[in-house]
């Protein structure tokens, strides 16, 4: 039996399995693509680490931001813990071979990885390789692990986790190149499958693949998840396809604009601040706009050539001479399976949930840039090693296959099943509906109206099916299972919505704009065993 | 408009929007007209490597290709066509680590903006393998290690923080550097303007200055006894 069964192939699941490994553990990392196709290769902006290489910086200056920013519903242990592991994630990195961008100031190792600012920061905290930060830490890792012989089974899809008695023994997956079932025995498990984003299809910046398979495969077996409702809006994607242009695009000089001309916002104010300041313009049925033309061709092909060429392919617009049609977009989610201090998920021991999966606590109410890619390092490594130890003294006796045929049952079901309505128009105006009524602003009357909408929505899954019946390579049905997963996702978040009578961070609600001290605490769900 | 695609049997055609990129289109065509066209996709924006396709022969990314009329759409090549336009992809596994493109030995060194401007491209690298299904060696000898194994094999051997670049060097002398016909098409089809064929003539230079030797150089020049004919460099024709 393997000791650390690790789900999720991304940052947070490499790094996971690299930790694992070192300590001592037999590790297999299953992914249901391939490693470095994952959402991390996205984040672009850097990873933060109070290393002081350009201004004076303290762990306890990164301490009191990420605080500041979580709006007072962060673990401040775990923030602690996470910041303060920062350096020393970044020296591990950096022995990785990570190709971070570098200063000129003749010195040797660490001290040499440039720092830039980002919002929310006291201090150029945020190291990065280019605009390609994500990217490069991804790539680096999946060397590594093939320096390390990290077992790798690609394009596995999670079903189920395996419970026993409050145990996870392991996990149910479908082999999406043949379409069999499989049964993997684990003694820990570590989730690492990323955020949920794209419940907003359409209006996301996330890959089609951040369904939060994980969260929902916990949520199904029993586990706690926590802080559903804060989800973070990137205020500038482009209108139709939502693909993000780089906050560097604002921090170089670029405007907002409405239809009127009119600039309506500063456009340095926090992400969630700009985000709502846009969304209202919007719904005053006005168009905004990114105003980059004062900037001149020059400068623009010098300082943000991608975003040049991405607005020629997805807007069919000259960013030196026309207007960037834009829309904010959902971007991260900050909630997810609820866990303890280390990393263990509350309700199935055994089970260790780390990255955008999970919530650690340590991003709150808003998250401050830099931080995620932090979290899958550090703290990929924590659980990792927790993983580990839980294994040493877990029972190596396999649970019996009963999750397995349970799992078999249901998928010949979808397959039997007649397609009376189209799951892909469902996913459509699942994302159209949450984008807009459960947003950027919120209202208790559209959370309510969105919940109902929602429940029918459940409802009708049962006349849902897949019009492909193909057994191997069946992408219908990896979709169908996907948008499964996201529509049983969809009602705790408005669920903790509607509990959550005030404004706080990313959550803003209509008629409760401020923050309410009672309610300074997290919103967790479970679900109730039947009896 | 119409567009041909290579499916598993046939040529089929479908009708899609105008002004739109190829991924686009095969949802538009997957969620409405038929929902067994299988494809791989995942960012939308170019980083995460999985959509790369060949459109009238030529490769790119799905996400980053405007469709236009009577585009025709093929898998990779190179690779096992799985379903439609998904390939296999498990041979970049196989030649990374055959090339042990990793950083070794790390050594603590100094290092300053231009030693990062050394790798910056090369790092760039998203594995989306274009260049693997247009580079005309893998038709000829599939165990070739292909050109982003050897681009990111370049990558660590020139990183200062290596101190054991030497073995890099040594694991891509087999079906590697000297396999390469420099004709360049991997540079052509890179979506992240790579330039692999430049990357691997700088890696010749360093494996000549490790001690080896251009194989095809020394057949030509003392291997073969049979010094009459073939194509190898005859010593005792012509001078």
């Amino acid at each position: 039996m393997i000791d650390v069964l690790i789900i999720g192939s991304g940052g947070a699941g490499l790094t996971a399995a690299l930790s694992a490994q070192t300590a001592g553990a037999s590790v297999l990392v299953v992914g249901k693509t391939y490693p470095t196709n994952s959402q991390t290769s996205m984040a672009q902006g850097g990873i933060n680490a109070a290393l002081g290489n350009i201004n004076e910086d303290h762990v306890s200056s990164h301490i009191a931001d990420t605080i500041k920013s979580a709006h007072g519903l962060c673990d401040d242990d775990m923030v602690r813990k996470m910041c303060a592991d920062a350096p020393q994630t970044i020296e591990w990195l950096e022995q990785l071979g990570v190709p971070f961008s570098r200063l000129d100031n003749g010195k040797s190792g660490k001290e040499t990885v440039a720092q830039h600012q980002m919002g929310g920061a006291s201090a150029k905290r945020a190291c990065y390789a280019q605009d390609y930060t994500g990217l490069k830490i991804l790539h680096t890792l999946y060397d590594t692990c093939l320096k390390e012989k990290i077992d790798f089974l690609d394009e596995h899809y999670l079903l189920n986790l395996i419970i026993k008695d409050g145990v996870s023994k392991g996990a149910t997956f479908l082999n999406i190149r043949t379409g069999e079932l499989k049964q993997i025995d684990a003694k820990s498990v570590v989730i690492a499958t990323g955020g949920y984003a794209s419940l907003y299809h359409g209006f996301t910046t996330n890959a089609y693949g951040s369904t939060g398979d994980g969260v929902a495969a916990v949520l199904r077996a029993g586990g706690a998840v926590s802080d559903m409702e804060f989800i973070q809006f990137h205020p500038t994607a482009f209108k139709h396809s939502a693909i993000l242009i780089s906050e560097s695009a604002r921090g170089e000089g670029g405007y907002l604009l409405n239809s009127d001309n009119e600039r309506f916002v500063d456009e340095l104010k926090p992400r969630d601040e700009v985000a709502r300041a846009i969304f209202s313009q919007l719904q005053n049925n006005k168009e905004v706009f990114l105003d980059l033309r004062h900037l001149g061709e020059k400068k623009l092909m010098e300082t943000l050539p991608q975003e040049v060429a991405l607005c020629k392919l997805h807007e069919q617009v000259n960013p030196s001479l026309e207007l960037i049609p834009i829309k904010p977009v959902a971007h991260y989610s900050m909630g997810g399976i609820d866990v303890d201090y280390a990393l263990e998920v509350n309700g199935i021991k055994g089970c260790f949930a780390v990255g955008e999966c999970s919530n650690a606590k340590v991003h709150g109410a808003n998250r401050l840039g830099g931080n995620s890619l932090l979290e899958i390092s550090a703290f990929g490594k924590f659980a990792g090693e927790n993983a580990y130890k839980h294994s040493i003294y877990a029972s190596s006796k396999s649970a019996d296959d009963k999750q397995l045929q349970e799992d078999k049952a249901y998928i010949e079901t979808i397959y039997k099943k007649e397609n009376r309505i189209n799951f892909y128009e469902k996913r459509v105006s699942l994302g159209k509906l949450f984008y807009q009524k459960v947003g950027i602003v919120r209202e208790n009357k559209a959370l309510h109206l969105a919940l109902e909408e929602v429940i029918s929505v459940q409802v009708a899954l049962t006349q849902m099916g897949i019009e492909d019946k193909h057994q191997a390579n069946n992408s219908n049905l990896i979709d169908f299972l996907e948008f499964s997963n996201a529509l049983l996702l969809a009602p705790t978040i408005i669920s903790s919505a509607i509990a959550r009578d005030e404004s706080r961070g990313a959550h803003f609600k209509v008629g409760f704009e401020e923050e309410n001290k009672d309610l300074q605490k997290h919103i967790v769900l479970q679900w109730k065993k039947e009896q | 408009m119409e567009i041909k695609i290579q499916r598993e049997k046939s040529v089929e055609s479908f009708e899609v929007s105008h002004g739109i990129t190829l991924l686009t289109a095969l949802y538009e065509i997957k969620e409405a007209q038929d929902a067994s066209l299988t494809f791989s996709a995942g960012c939308r924006a170019s980083v995460c490597g999985t959509c790369a396709v060949r459109v009238n022969g030529k490769e790119v990314l799905s996400c980053a290709y405007k469709v236009q009329e009577g585009d025709t759409i093929e898998p990779l090549q190179y690779h096992p066509v799985l379903r439609d336009l998904k390939v296999d992809k498990h041979k970049a596994k196989e030649t990374l680590t055959k090339s042990t493109a990793w950083l070794q030995s790390y050594q603590e060194t100094s290092l300053n903006h231009k030693d990062e401007m050394q790798t910056e491209k090369q790092t760039d690298c998203i594995l989306c393998d274009s260049c693997y299904s247009a580079c005309p060696v893998l038709a000829v000898n599939p165990d070739f290690l292909g050109p982003f194994t050897l681009t990111r094999a370049y990558r660590y051997s020139i990183d200062k923080q290596e101190s054991n670049a030497k073995a890099i060097v040594d694991n891509i002398q087999t079906n590697g550097v000297w396999d390469c016909t420099l004709c360049g098409e991997c540079t052509a089809v890179c979506p992240k303007g790579i330039d692999p064929k430049m990357d691997i003539t700088m890696l010749r230079g360093i494996s000549l200055q490790h001690g080896h030797t251009d194989p095809s150089f020394a057949t030509q020049s003392f291997g073969t006894p049979d010094f009459g004919g073939g194509f190898g460099f005859d010593p005792n024709g012509g001078f």
